[in-house]
Order: C-alpha cells, then structure tokens, then sequence
C-alpha cells in the first residue's frame, strides 16, 4: 500500500487507539507511542502496529498512536482505517479475519 | 482519721489507698454558666495548644479522615508544626487523601518523616511511591490500626482532632443536635481510638456549644486542650449529598449476581446482619438485596461499617433493626445518626479489632470491591496496576475474615487492565478468608468452601474456577507485562494481627 498523504483514525475515548499515520520513502516505521497502559501493554500495543503494517505492506511509516487502553482488535482496525486513509484508498473492503 | 487509727486497719498494705482523709478542696459556689466560661480546656491558638501538650521532635501525631477530601486539619496542624520548627514526626492517620498533598514539602524539609495510615491517594501517593520518603509507609486496617493502638505497638503522642461540635470541656461529635449549623461528618469512630489512647488530645472545633454536648462521639474525659478554629473542612469535600446509584450495567449485573450468590450461599435469613463495602457494585448490591427481604419478607439484624444512604433508607423503612456506623459516608447516612436511635455510632476497637470479640466478627455477609484478585484469591485495594499507591486498606481484611461468606465483586476487566491475574501486585486481604468471587462475566467459589459451591450450583448459578475467570480476561485483553519495581521498599503493608503480609517497592520509571 503506497502512502500518499498524513492520516489518521481513532478517538482519545477510553478503550480506544487514536493513530496518525505520515508517509515516508524510507527510514522503516518509526513509532511514537504513548498509552494509558505502556507498561503493562506498551511491547504488545507497538508488536500489533508493526505486524499490522507489515500485512498491508507498508515498509516505512511515520507513526503516532495515542492509546486509552484499546484492545489488540482495535488497534489493528484503526491502524487499517488510518493507513487505508492515508494511501486514499476508498470503497476497501473490509475483511473479517 | 489519723495515722495512728489508720495503722489499726489489719492488712493495711494490701487495701489500696492513699492515706487518712485530710479534708476536701474549697467548693465552687459561681452558677454553672459562669464556671463554663472562665474553667474550661479552651486555649487561645492552635500554637498555644502545641505547647501546651509538650509535643517535641521525633513524636507521633494523629489525625482522623473522617473529613475525607475536605479535611483541612492535618494541613493546618503540620503547618504550624513546621512554623514552629519541629521536625522528624511520625503521621499516623486513620487515613490521607489527596487534598493532603501539601505533607509533600513537610516531608521534604524533615518536619514529617514516617507515616502510617490505612490509604493514600493523590500526588502524595504518586511521589511515595516514587521513593519520596526514606522510611517506608506503615499501612494498616482500620481494625488492625485499633488494635496497635490499644496495645501500645503505635503509641500516639498527640491527637489533633477536627470535631464538628464540642462543648467547652471536650465533648466531641461528628455532628451536632443543637440549634443552628455545622458542618457534619457523621460517625467519629476513628478518632474515638486515638482520643482514649493519645497521651493528649487536642480537639480543633468550629462549632463549640454549650456543655453537655450530648450525644457526643468523644468523651470530655479523653480531652486535654480545645481550640475554636473558623474552617476545619470543606462540607463538599467531606461527604457527598447522596451516595450515587449505579446505572453501570455491568456493575448492575455483578450487584444482582451477588445478591443471588448471598441468598443461593443460604446467608439471606430472617435476622442477618451484613456489610456493604464502598464502590459501585458493592452498594448497588443492597438494592437487590433490599427487593430479595422484601420479597421473602425477611429482615437485617444489624447493618455494619462504612453506613450509606442506601442502608440508612432500608432502615427507616423498617427492614434493618440496627444500625452499628463506624464511619458515615454520605449525608443521608450522618443525617440518620442525628435522628435515629436505633443508628448507633461505634468505634474502631468495636468494628474491627482482632484483640477481642468485634462486630465484624458477627457479620453473615460482606460485599467488597476489589483493584485485583489472584487465583489464590489473594485481593489488592492498595495500588494501581501501574503498580502507584491509589486507594486504602480500610476495613477489607477485617470483614473479610469476620464475616461467615466474604464476596468480592469486580468487573471482569477495567478498560484493558484484567482484575483477576495470576499474582497481585499487593496481598492487602489473604485469600484463606476471601470466600466468593463475583465478576460480570462469571462467579468463582474459594476451593476452601465446596458447600458455597455446589448451593451456588444447585440454584443455577454458574459456577467456574478462579484460573477459569482469569483465562477469560487474558483472552480478552491479552497478558500484562509485569510492572517493574525497584528493589527499595516504599510501604509495609501489616495484616490486620500487625503481622507484615506485603511489601511495596518503588516503581521503576523509564
């Protein structure tokens, strides 16, 4: 997926993944990641990001998630929607896995 | 009498006695009013009141919480210990809350350097357990709290105690039935211990009235100094107007399981006596119970402990006899012991101490509310689970192991945090007295009681095991990474027989 413009999905609700996603044509996915839960979840919220963008074959990325305790499900899907977003990508069809 | 006659009496020696009667003191003859006014425990200052307890560096002060967040004693009180130079005291306090946060600086500049209480909360908390002060907070419940201070293991020098009324002799309340206002807090039961074993005990009042202030929490015996202070709360602060009804519906869900789990365990009879643990599920578990006694036509022998609206109500409307308030949690609850007869005010060596027969020892049922609980039904009220001090022992452990079936209730998981984990981060109630775990998503029964169990069972509820319940919320939210510590000790957490059960380490911070 080729990443066109700055995007990004998700809220700053509890239970929720705000992520914002800025292109990059190299560097890999840098990460900036803070959470309500880092210590106990930050390995596996930054773990989820990356396999995330990895399935939809983003190899760099410039990447803020600002995280309220979202579940590893919510994560994925609002990663999906901002990257989705930021390629311009419309009419996706969504997937259940 | 004389000497010589007084040798006459055989065993003389063994007659406790302090000579020959050598006539009396000159009698008062100025009337009642007037004695008031010019004999009296009234001191002009806070300042003049120090002194005259002869408090000096290195001592132990106390203080009561029963102003919660709108106390404005301890503030005070330290204040103008630091002004006045002292340093190196020892805070013992029923309990702190986060308006306490100015201890901060009076920690820093060596005027207070030990504390004991039973919680802690705030930015107090947060730099505690950040390694702020060098010897470890002693945390205790309010049973276990009783009981030290009866048996001398926390000796309190000075009390400084905040009473809503006082008469000029020391009379001491928690509200006041004379004409005209005050602020209220209700039961004074803690600061009923430190007030009989303080060696003195200042009393900090807003409200003095006319002698006898009857009924009174504090007898004028236990007093030594009385100073009228304009604010020693914040009304708002202290008590909110009515304890909130939950409409959560997965607290809703866990009260009724509960309430089912209680009645099913065979402890809803005519003439129970019960306990109901702050906390959303907890109270929302007295209305199911409420409809389940009306239901049966059945009533409560006593009500115990922390006392809300929601059991004061069950009172006035006949289904609870008695009422036993250690602690008065909202207005209607302090409104109730104003009025009531039957709602009786109680101290903490009569709640909850383990040195004789108490209360808690008589209850059928408590329902506790609970941060974490371990498949060893091990439970944490104490700190968060980023592993910073965010709550209070209270009293959890003393009912826990009084009351003949202890149930915890707690969501299953809070956001993405599990409550029910392979290990707490802080044993504050063992679990060999923790009976029933009730979650949103499933009931566990302590392996100990296979009768609660297979009675839960045989009334349709569904049972599973602790490991069970904790499978389920790590499927749900993953497995937590351990919180890092690091090796120093910040709190000692001391079972309620003042045996050490836990330690807390200062976290460990990027």
């Amino acid at each position: 997926m080729e990443l066109k413009k700055t995007a990004a999905a998700g809220t700053m609700e509890s239970g929720d993944i705000l992520i914002t996603i800025e292109p990059r044509t190299e560097g890999g996915v840098t990460l900036e990641l803070s959470s309500s839960v880092l210590q106990q979840y930050g390995r596996q919220i930054e773990a989820v990001i990356r396999e995330t963008l990895a399935g939809l074959e983003i190899p760099h990325a410039a990447v803020r998630a600002v995280d309220k305790g979202a579940l590893d499900c919510t994560v994925r899907a609002r990663v999906s929607a901002a990257a989705c977003r930021a390629a311009e990508r419309e009419n996706e069809t969504w997937e259940a896995k | 009498m004389t000497d010589e006659l007084l040798r006459t009496i055989p065993h003389l020696d063994e007659i406790a006695h302090r000579g020959p009667f050598a006539g009396t003191p000159a009698k008062h003859t100025e009337n009642f009013r007037e004695r008031s006014a010019r004999e009296n425990k009234l001191l002009p200052s806070l300042e003049d009141a120090i002194r005259a307890t002869g408090l000096t560096d290195g001592m132990t002060i106390s203080f009561h919480h029963h102003f919660r967040n709108g106390d404005h004693v301890v503030n005070r009180v330290v204040d103008t210990l630091a002004k006045m130079g002292f340093k190196n005291l020892t805070l013992a306090a029923s309990s702190l809350a986060a308006v306490h946060a100015p201890l901060i600086e009076h920690i820093k500049n060596g005027v207070i350097t030990h504390i004991e209480t039973s919680g802690l909360r705030g930015e107090l908390a947060e730099q505690i357990s950040r390694g702020l002060m060098d010897f470890p907070i002693v945390f205790r419940s309010h049973g276990g709290r009783a009981a030290a201070i009866r048996s001398g293991e926390l000796h309190i020098d000075v009390a400084f105690l905040g009473a809503p009324s006082c008469d000029p002799y020391g009379n001491a309340n928690g509200y006041s039935r004379e004409e005209g206002g005050t602020i209220a807090c209700g039961s004074m039961g803690y600061a009923r211990t430190d007030a009989k074993y303080a060696d003195k005990v200042v009393i900090l009042t807003n409200r003095l009235v006319q002698y006898p202030n009857a009924p009174w929490a504090i007898p004028e015996y236990d007093v030594d100094y009385i100073v009228v202070e304009e604010d020693i709360g914040d009304p708002k602060g202290i008590m909110s107007g009515a304890t909130r009804y939950t409409k959560n519906p997965k607290e809703l869900l866990i009260a009724q399981t509960a309430a089912q789990v209680i009645d099913a365990a065979g402890y809803l009879y005519d003439g129970f006596s019960m306990q109901m643990g702050s906390g959303g599920a907890s109270l929302a578990t007295a209305r199911f119970i409420r409809q389940m006694m009306l239901d049966k036509s059945i009533r409560c022998r006593f009500a115990l402990g922390g006392i809300t609206g929601q059991i004061t109500a069950m009172h006035e409307e006949g289904l609870i006899d008695r009422v036993l308030d250690v602690q008065s949690f909202d207005l209607d609850a302090a409104r109730s012991l104003k009025h009531n007869r039957f709602h009786h005010q109680i101290g903490a060596t009569y709640y909850a101490s383990f040195l004789s027969p108490a209360a808690v020892d008589q209850l059928d049922f408590v329902v506790l509310s609970a941060l974490e609980i371990d498949t060893d039904f091990n439970v944490n009220v104490l700190t968060g689970s980023d592993g910073v001090i965010r709550g209070a022992v209270g009293g959890h452990p003393d009912t826990a192991a009084g009351a003949s079936l202890s149930v915890v209730v707690a969501p299953l998981t809070r956001g993405r945090i599990p409550s029910v984990i392979d290990r707490v981060n802080t044993i504050v109630t063992p679990g060999s007295t923790v009976d029933v775990v009730v979650t949103d998503q499933g009931v566990a029964v302590n392996p100990r009681r296979p009768e609660v169990a297979e009675k839960l069972r045989r009334a349709g509820i569904h049972v599973c095991t602790i490991a069970q319940l904790k499978d389920k919320a790590e499927a749900l939210v993953g497995r937590p990474d351990p919180i890092r510590y690091q090796d120093r000790v910040v709190g000692v957490v001391m079972y309620r027989n003042n045996t050490v059960i836990d330690v807390i380490r200062q976290i460990d911070e990027d």
